[in-house]
């Protein structure tokens, strides 16, 4: 059981979080670039020195144990496995460093090989090596040492779409495995749902949301988070299922009252020329602010009282003719409304 | 520009390189005598050079002091010189075996001396005192001619000595001395007397930068009946081409002339 | 990258080419080739020609295990000062070579700094012994090989380290196992143009060791001197350097570097 609070100050950066990890447990930090994810790995690993706080670990402190000693393993972004090593070597290299006997340390990473499904590359040079299989080495010689702490950044960053399908399910089976605590820095929320049991989301150097990662695919509470996951997300204020927003006043699926969060998916939306008949109740007038491809449809950025996405098929763009500057109709659908306690 | 003032530079740089290489053959270079001499011969040499500027206004003389084996082999090799002052006539032998030289003359003779520190309690008297194993002593490499002038020396009195080093001039030999890395030195007597002058003013040259060892203090000169055995003969010589032949007859008679060996006697030579 | 080459480069890379290698060329059609074998034979040669060989060794020895750590301080240490500390290392690259060796004899001699000390406490000389044209050697040698594993520490990752240490690597580990294979291109370069340096060292070498057969002549002293009283004999010593050396430089580039 990890327990942290990392604080790293420098110039016009400023780190400051807690963090728990329990054994067995898979935390992934998910963030925008220079939101400070990978500084915690580096301070949990003792790769930097901790300005204040702690790190325990059963309640020991392990902020006062230099890198080289520290029961942690970590997987580089780039592998960095050695260069003038094999494979073999390169797993070798932890067992070797804590005193286990040469043949013993070889054979030792052969069953690491073995299990990560590379036991035919062991005399291979990294650069001999595929990216997904230069990652699975990387893994194998982290979790040669027996680490309490795995700590992964950004393991499948590398890799290109398809070997990554493959080589994140490899990873979530070895995870699975590995009974101590392990904390993964990713950006992709993909990776980050399929390989973690609980998400913490950092920005600028803090702790914005944590929790299960369908509840917080569900229920953003940053922009960043909501970006990410595909959601238009807004700050009003609730007074039954009536949520006012600045600008506009939206009915949500949920009942609340005072400051919440209001979320809806773009396909929420649709568009009209003119005002819809009947009276739908969440319906504002827009300008069309841009027009992109998304996949199979297209997203359309609207401006006006209240900015949001809204996704349209093709067909529609040409038959309602949006172009940027357009007037339209948005009407959403109170059911798909979400509104939570900010 | 840019291109200008690089072709500027090229040019400069051209001009520069002729210059040097052909001077001899430019317009002026009857003014102008080149005088290669003994590195034994600095001090003189450059004194009478003075005194021949002055009598002959408008003229001017250029030294290149050196290893008389490497001046000698320069001037086969084509080196532009109309004077060759040489400190054995082994290495003049080498210019006039080329039929590059008239008739040497022989204008001084310098003898040997031990070398030894200033203030040396008296412990060498002699060459035998040199045989002593405790004694650390710098010959010059029998190569060069103070080194053979030894060799025939320590030959004459019988004595064996094992030197620490065999340098590869005699300034050299002398500086091991004024360091204070060696006991004794077999050098010229001009030499010791050169490092006596200068001892206590630093200058350029580390023979005379007595001031940088912790007891480079002054040079005393031992004189041993075996030096006689072993006088080194300087011949000097006006070279065949020389440019400024004329000029190069009158140098060598200043040398040779009652002027010359009073300053060369002034500076420890013999003269004869 | 192969193909046209530009003129403007192509030019120049000859004429530098000719440049260096006309002289010698120079020294190959002055070579008296008949004498060659007598000549060789001479025990001043082989003796000049082993002393260069086991004093370059030696003193690139010395570099190595002097060198390779002050390159590490000065790639990776933590110290003030380190533009000074470089500025000096490099020293010896700028100094006249026999200033070196006046320097190395007021610091090590007789009545050197140290040297007067050594002498009495121990009895240790260094002038006029191989130990002094060792470090004499050294002396000249070593900015070349602090400057060329300083530059390879300086490209290395110094992520490997850190990957190193959160393997369990000690700091020294790290560095035997992990840094130094990983600059050792740059190590076996800076190795060679340290050893080629110490073979034709002259100035300094004469200066703080002076000239003794056997003792203190190396090959370059003996060319020296050679050129003296018989320029043929100085010539046929100084392609026997050149030979000696080229064969041990190809051999090794060919071991240590592999193909660049």
């Amino acid at each position: 059981m990890i327990g942290a609070r990392l604080m790293v100050e420098r110039p016009r950066f400023r780190l400051d979080l807690e963090l728990e990890v329990a054994a067995g447990e898979v935390v992934a930090l998910l963030g925008p670039n220079g939101a400070g994810k990978t500084t915690v790995l580096r301070a949990l690993a003792g790769l930097l020195p901790l300005s204040a706080g702690h790190i325990r670990l059963d309640g020991e402190p392990l902020h006062t144990i230099p890198a080289e000693r520290r029961p942690v393993g970590m997987v580089f972004q780039d592998y960095l496995l050695f260069p003038h090593l094999s494979a073999l070597d390169n797993v070798a290299f932890g067992p070797r460093c804590h005193g286990v006997p040469k043949r013993r340390a070889r054979a030792l990473a052969a069953e690491w090989l073995e299990r990560v499904g590379l036991a035919g590359h062991a005399g291979a040079r990294p650069r001999e090596l595929s990216g997904g299989q230069a990652q699975r080495v990387a893994l194998a010689r982290a979790l040669a040492v027996r680490p309490r702490l795995l700590l992964l950044d950004e393991p499948l960053a590398a890799l290109d779409a398809h070997t990554r399908l493959d080589v994140r399910a490899a990873l979530h089976r070895h995870l699975g495995d590995f009974d101590g605590a392990a904390v993964l820095v990713t950006h992709d929320p993909l990776d980050a749902m399929v390989l973690a049991d609980r998400l913490v989301v950092v920005e600028d150097g803090a702790v914005v949301q944590e929790g299960a990662p369908s509840t917080v695919a569900r229920h953003p509470r940053t922009d960043y988070v909501a970006r990410l996951v595909g959601l238009n997300l807004y700050r009003g204020v609730a007074d039954g299922h009536a949520v006012r927003l600045d600008g506009v006043t939206l009915n949500a699926a949920e009942s609340q009252t005072g400051p919440v969060f209001v979320a809806f998916p773009p396909t929420a939306v649709a568009l009209y020329r003119t005002r819809p008949d009947g009276t739908p109740r969440n319906l504002w007038e827009a300008v069309i602010g841009g027009v992109e491809r998304h996949g199979d449809h297209v997203r359309v950025l609207l401006t006006g009282p209240i900015e949001a996405s809204a996704d349209v098929t093709a067909a529609a763009v040409a038959e309602l003719g949006l172009r940027p500057g357009a007037r339209v109709w948005a009407a959403l659908k109170a059911t798909e409304t979400h509104a939570y306690p900010a | 520009m840019g291109h200008r003032n690089l072709r500027a530079t090229a040019l400069a740089v051209l001009a520069l390189l002729a210059g040097s290489a052909g001077c001899s053959s430019s317009e002026g270079a009857e003014r102008t005598v080149t005088v290669f001499a003994a590195a034994s011969l600095t001090e003189v040499f450059t004194g009478l050079g003075a005194d021949f500027e002055a009598a002959n206004p408008g003229t001017d003389v250029r030294f290149n002091f050196g290893s008389s084996a490497t001046l000698a082999q320069q001037i086969v090799q084509g080196a532009p010189a109309d004077v060759f002052a040489a400190a054995s006539p082994a290495t003049m032998k080498t210019v006039t075996d080329a039929s590059l030289a008239d008739a040497p003359a022989v204008f001084a003779r310098n003898r040997l001396q031990i070398a030894v520190p200033a203030g040396d309690p008296g412990r060498i008297g002699g060459l035998a005192d040199l045989a002593d194993p405790r004694t650390k002593v710098a010959l010059c490499a029998p190569q060069v001619p103070c080194g053979a002038a030894a060799a025939k020396a320590l030959a004459a009195a019988g004595v064996k000595v094992t030197p620490v080093t065999l340098e590869q001039d005699v300034k050299a030999t002398l500086t091991k001395l004024v360091l204070g890395e060696v006991d004794a030195a077999l050098v010229y007597r001009t030499d010791v007397r050169a490092a006596k002058g200068r001892s206590g003013r630093p200058s350029g040259s580390p023979a005379a930068d007595s001031s940088a060892g912790p007891s480079a203090g002054g040079v005393e000169g031992v004189d041993f009946p075996e030096a006689g055995q072993a006088v080194n003969d300087y011949p000097i010589a006006v070279l065949r081409p020389a440019p400024a032949g004329d000029l190069a007859r009158r140098f060598t008679d200043l040398v040779l002339s009652r002027r010359g060996r009073d300053a060369l006697a002034a500076a420890g030579f013999e003269v004869p | 990258m192969r193909g046209r080459m530009p003129w403007p480069l192509v030019v120049p890379a000859v004429a530098g080419l000719v440049f260096l290698v006309l002289p010698l060329l120079g020294l190959l059609v002055r070579a008296p080739w008949a004498g060659m074998g007598e000549r060789l034979a001479e025990p001043l040669v082989l003796e000049a020609l082993r002393l260069s060989l086991v004093t370059a060794t030696l003193a690139t020895a010395i570099c190595l295990l002097l060198g390779v750590p002050l390159a590490w301080l000065l790639a990776r240490g933590d110290l003030r000062g380190r533009r000074l500390i470089r500025a000096l290392v490099t020293v010896p690259l700028v100094l006249p070579p026999v200033v070196g060796g006046v320097a190395l004899l007021l610091v090590l001699g007789r009545n050197g700094l140290a040297g007067r000390w050594l002498y009495e406490a121990f009895g240790i000389s260094f002038p006029f012994t191989t130990a002094g044209v060792v470090l004499a050697e050294a002396f000249v040698a070593m900015p070349f090989l602090v400057i060329s594993v300083e530059g390879a520490l300086r490209a290395a990752d110094p992520r490997y380290e850190e990957a190193a240490a959160t393997l369990g690597a000690s700091r020294w580990r790290v560095f035997t196992r992990v840094t130094l294979p990983l600059v050792a291109p740059g190590v076996s370069a800076g190795a060679v143009l340290c050893w080629a340096r110490a073979l034709g060292e002259f100035g300094a070498t004469i200066t703080f060791a002076g000239n003794f057969p056997g003792r203190t002549q190396t090959m370059p002293l003996a060319v020296y001197l050679a050129l003296e009283t018989d320029p043929e004999a100085a010539i046929v010593l100084s392609l026997v350097l050149l030979a000696v050396s080229v064969l041990v430089l190809a051999s090794l580039r060919d071991r240590w570097a592999g193909t660049p």
